[in-house]
C-alpha cells in the first residue's frame, strides 16, 4: 500500500491536513527544510508546487511565489536533484503539483520515473484533463506507481464525478468553489450544500478540499463533510515573514487544535 | 474531411486539444457541444451575414494593387480587411462570438487584448448588443495604446490592467482565463485569435473564413480563376491567416505563406518567430508550438508590432507548419516598416504594422510573371502612426 492510501486507511476520524508550498520559494534551497519542518509540526501530507511562468489557476500569492522561484533558478531538474534526499528526511506522503508544459518538456516518462525514484507518491496537474490522461498518460503513471489526482468543482456533473472516482487511486481534490487559489472559502449555504452533496455520493476515494482554506474556521467547515483539507496560499504568505521556519509549528497547531474527531 | 481541419477530438494532427483545468471544463464543454449546431443554424447565419454586411461593411474589397504589381512582377491583390468597421479583421470573429454568447444565454463578456484591436472589436459588439464587457490588457500595453483604451471605455467596457508577469498579451490572456474560472456561470470569453482550448481555434477560424470565401468569389470575377497562386498573411496567434487560408487548404496548387515577426532578427533574442524558435508544448489550453525555455517556461517574445507579439501560434498553424502545407517565413521590424511605407507611397494605403509583415514577404519572392498573389491586409495603420512617426522621423 502506498503512503497516501495508508495515511487515509489509518486516519480513522482524524481530519487530514495537507500543506501546499512552492518549491524554490522563498529561497532556492528552502524546499526540503520546509518539508521537514512541516512534518515535525504535524502536517499529514505535502503538496510541493513546481513553478510555471503562466499559472492560470492560481491567484496572486502563488503567482508571486512561482515567479520568485523561477528567478531563484528552480526547474524540474533542480527539484528532483533536491528531492533525491527526500526520503532520508521526510516520511509523510508527498505530491508534486504543477502545470503540464514543464512536465512535457522534461518528458512524461522521465518525470514519472523521477517521481518514483525520489519517493514522490502522487501528482496534481490541473491542466492535464481526464481525457488526455486516459488516452496518453495513464499507463505511464500506473507503471511507476504514481497516483494522479483529479479536481472536482461545484460545476462538475455527477456523472463526471463518478468517472473521476473510478480513475482515481488515492483521493479526490474537491475545490471549495470555482475559483483561482487564494480566495476565502464562501460561508454561503450553497457551499455547505455542495459539500454535503459530495458527501452523500459516498465515493470510493477519500475527498480532500482545497482552495480557500486559510485558517481553523475554514478548515473545520470543510472537513465537517470531507476527509481532509489543503492549505496553500495562506501558508505561502507565511513564508514571506522573517524567521518563517520558527512560525511553522504554531501555524500548523492552530489549524489542528481540534482536528481529531469529527 | 480535410486533413488540415480539426477532428472530433479537437486535434489538428498532433496539435490542439483542450488542456484546461477542471474549473473551465463545463464552460468549454458547453461550447464544444453547442458551437457547430448554433453557428450552422439558418437563423444564426442570417443574423451573422446581415451584421457583416450592414455593420462591418462586408464584403471587403479585393483590390488589384497595380503599382505594387508592377514593382514585383506579379498580379497582387490586397484583401482589404483594413476597411472593416474598427479597422481590422478582428471584428469578423467578435460578431460571430457575441451572437453565439447571446444564444448561450451569457450576459457578461470578457476578452484579452494586446494592441487593443481585439479589445476594441469586443467592446464594439458588446455595445451593439448591450452586454457587459470586461477587457484585460497588459499594464505595459495600456500605456503604449492609450487611444484604444479610450475607445473601449467610450463603448462602456471596463478595461482591467494585467499586472502579472511581463504585463503584456500573454499575461492579459492569463488574467482573462482566471476571470472565467472565477465566473463560471454567466460569462463568455471571446478569445481573439485561433488559440485556446478546442473548440476556440476552429470556431474563430470559421468566423474568419469569410475572408477566403469572399476572396474566391472576387478572384473569379477578376481573374476567371477562384484560386490564386499564392495566399500570404501575417501570423501572431494566426487568426487573419487562418481566415485567409481556410478555403484554400485543400487546393494543393495554392501556395500558402504565413509571415511571422522576426523582431530585431530571428536569432537576436528579440523576436516572435515561433516556428523557428519554438518547440512543441502546451500554452493557453492547447498543444502547439511555443517559445519556451528547456524547462518549459514560456519566453516573452518581441516585435515592433503588438499584434504579432505572442509566444505561440494556433494549433492549426502548428500542423500546417509541421506537414509543410504552408510555408512559415518571417520579417524583421525593419523589413515590415519599409514594406508599410512602400505600400503607402505606391498605393496610398497605410497598413497596420502587422499586415506590413505580410507585405515584406514580396521582397523575398521571385515570380514567374502573371502569377496571382493575394495578401491579407488585415488592418489599417492609423493605430500605428506613432510608431511610423518615431521610426521614420516624420
Amino acid at each position: 500500500m502506498n503512503r497516501i492510501n495508508k495515511l487515509f486507511a489509518d486516519s480513522g476520524d482524524k481530519r487530514i491536513l495537507s500543506i501546499y508550498y512552492t518549491a524554490g520559494y522563498p529561497t532556492l534551497d528552502s524546499t526540503l527544510t520546509i518539508a521537514e519542518t512541516l512534518e515535525k509540526s504535524g502536517a499529514d501530507f505535502l503538496e510541493i508546487g513546481f513553478p510555471y511562468s503562466d499559472p492560470v489557476a492560481d491567484g496572486p500569492v502563488i503567482q508571486h511565489s512561482s515567479e520568485v522561484a523561477l528567478r531563484n533558478g528552480m526547474t524540474l531538474h533542480v527539484l528532483f536533484e533536491q528531492l533525491s534526499k527526500l526520503r532520508d528526511r521526510v516520511h509523510i506522503p508527498v505530491l508534486l503539483m504543477g502545470y503540464v508544459n514543464p512536465v512535457l518538456q522534461y518528458g512524461i516518462d522521465r518525470f514519472c520515473q523521477s517521481c518514483k525514484a525520489v519517493g514522490v507518491d502522487g501528482v496534481i496537474v490541473p491542466d492535464l484533463p481526464m481525457y488526455e490522461y486516459e488516452a496518453q498518460y495513464r499507463a505511464i503513471f500506473e507503471a511507476n506507481g504514481l497516483s494522479n489526482i483529479f479536481l472536482v468543482t461545484p460545476q462538475t456533473s455527477e456523472e463526471r464525478i463518478r468517472k473521476i472516482d473510478g480513475l482515481s487511486t488515492s483521493f479526490i481534490y474537491l475545490l471549495s468553489s470555482s475559483a483561482t487559489t487564494g480566495k476565502n472559502l464562501s460561508v454561503s449555504e450553497d457551499t455547505a450544500a455542495y459539500f454535503s452533496r459530495i458527501q452523500q455520493m459516498k465515493l470510493k476515494n477519500p475527498v480532500v478540499v482545497g482552495f480557500g482554506i486559510s485558517n481553523r474556521d475554514t478548515f473545520l467547515r470543510a472537513t465537517d463533510y470531507t476527509d481532509g483539507a489543503i492549505v496553500g496560499s495562506a501558508f505561502v504568505r507565511l513564508l514571506d515573514e522573517a524567521n518563517y521556519l520558527e512560525k511553522v509549528p504554531a501555524f500548523i497547531q492552530q489549524l489542528k487544535e481540534v482536528t481529531d474527531g469529527h | 474531411m480535410s486533413e488540415y481541419q480539426v477532428n472530433e477530438r479537437g486535434y489538428y494532427g498532433d496539435f490542439g486539444g483542450a488542456y484546461i483545468p477542471e474549473m473551465l471544463y463545463r464552460n468549454v464543454e458547453e461550447l464544444r457541444r453547442q458551437y457547430l449546431g448554433i453557428i450552422q443554424s439558418e437563423e444564426f447565419k442570417r443574423e451573422f451575414d446581415q451584421l457583416l454586411t450592414d455593420y462591418v461593411g462586408r464584403p471587403s474589397p479585393l483590390y488589384p494593387a497595380t503599382r505594387l504589381s508592377e514593382r514585383y512582377g506579379a498580379n497582387i491583390f490586397l484583401k482589404r480587411e483594413d476597411l472593416n468597421h474598427t479597422g481590422a479583421h478582428k471584428i469578423n470573429n467578435t460578431i460571430g462570438q457575441i451572437l453565439l454568447a447571446e444564444r448561450l444565454g451569457k450576459r457578461r463578456i470578457i476578452a484579452e487584448t494586446g494592441a487593443g484591436q481585439h479589445g476594441v472589436a469586443t467592446a464594439t459588439v458588446c455595445a451593439l448588443k448591450g452586454l457587459q464587457c470586461v477587457v484585460y490588457m497588459g499594464a505595459v500595453d495600456m500605456k503604449r495604446q492609450a487611444p484604444n483604451v479610450a475607445r473601449m471605455k467610450m463603448m462602456g467596457a471596463e478595461v482591467i490592467a494585467a499586472e502579472s508577469g511581463s504585463k503584456t498579451l500573454k499575461d492579459a490572456t492569463n488574467e482573462a482565463l482566471r476571470d472565467w474560472i472565477n465566473n463560471p456561470v454567466d460569462t463568455h470569453y471571446i478569445i481573439g485569435s485561433v488559440v485556446g482550448p478546442h473548440p476556440y481555434p476552429d470556431m474563430v477560424a470559421r468566423f474568419q473564413s469569410v475572408i477566403s470565401a469572399e476572396t474566391r468569389k472576387q478572384l473569379l470575377e477578376k481573374t476567371d480563376r477562384e484560386t490564386p497562386d499564392y495566399a500570404i498573411a501575417c501570423v501572431g496567434g494566426g487568426s487573419n491567416a487562418a481566415g485567409m487560408f481556410y478555403h484554400f487548404l485543400d487546393e494543393p496548387l495554392v501556395k500558402l505563406i504565413a509571415v511571422e515577426a522576426a523582431g530585431k532578427g530571428v536569432h537576436s533574442g528579440e523576436s516572435a518567430a515561433t516556428t523557428v524558435l519554438g518547440r512543441e508544448g502546451v500554452l493557453h489550453g492547447s498543444r502547439s508550438i511555443l517559445m519556451q525555455t528547456d524547462d518549459g517556461q514560456v519566453v516573452e517574445p518581441y516585435s515592433i508590432s503588438a499584434g504579432l507579439d505572442y509566444p505561440g501560434i494556433g494549433p492549426q498553424h502548428a500542423w500546417l507548419y509541421k506537414t509543410g502545407r504552408a510555408t512559415y517565413a518571417s520579417a524583421t521590424d525593419d523589413e515590415a516598416m519599409q514594406a508599410g511605407l512602400l505600400l503607402t507611397k505606391l498605393e496610398g494605403i497605410i497598413p497596420a504594422i502587422e499586415s506590413a509583415h505580410a507585405l515584406a514577404q514580396l521582397e523575398k519572392m521571385t515570380f514567374k510573371g502573371n502569377e496571382n498573389v493575394v495578401i491579407c491586409l488585415s488592418g489599417r495603420g492609423d493605430k500605428d502612426l506613432d510608431n511610423y512617426m518615431n521610426y521614420f522621423g516624420f
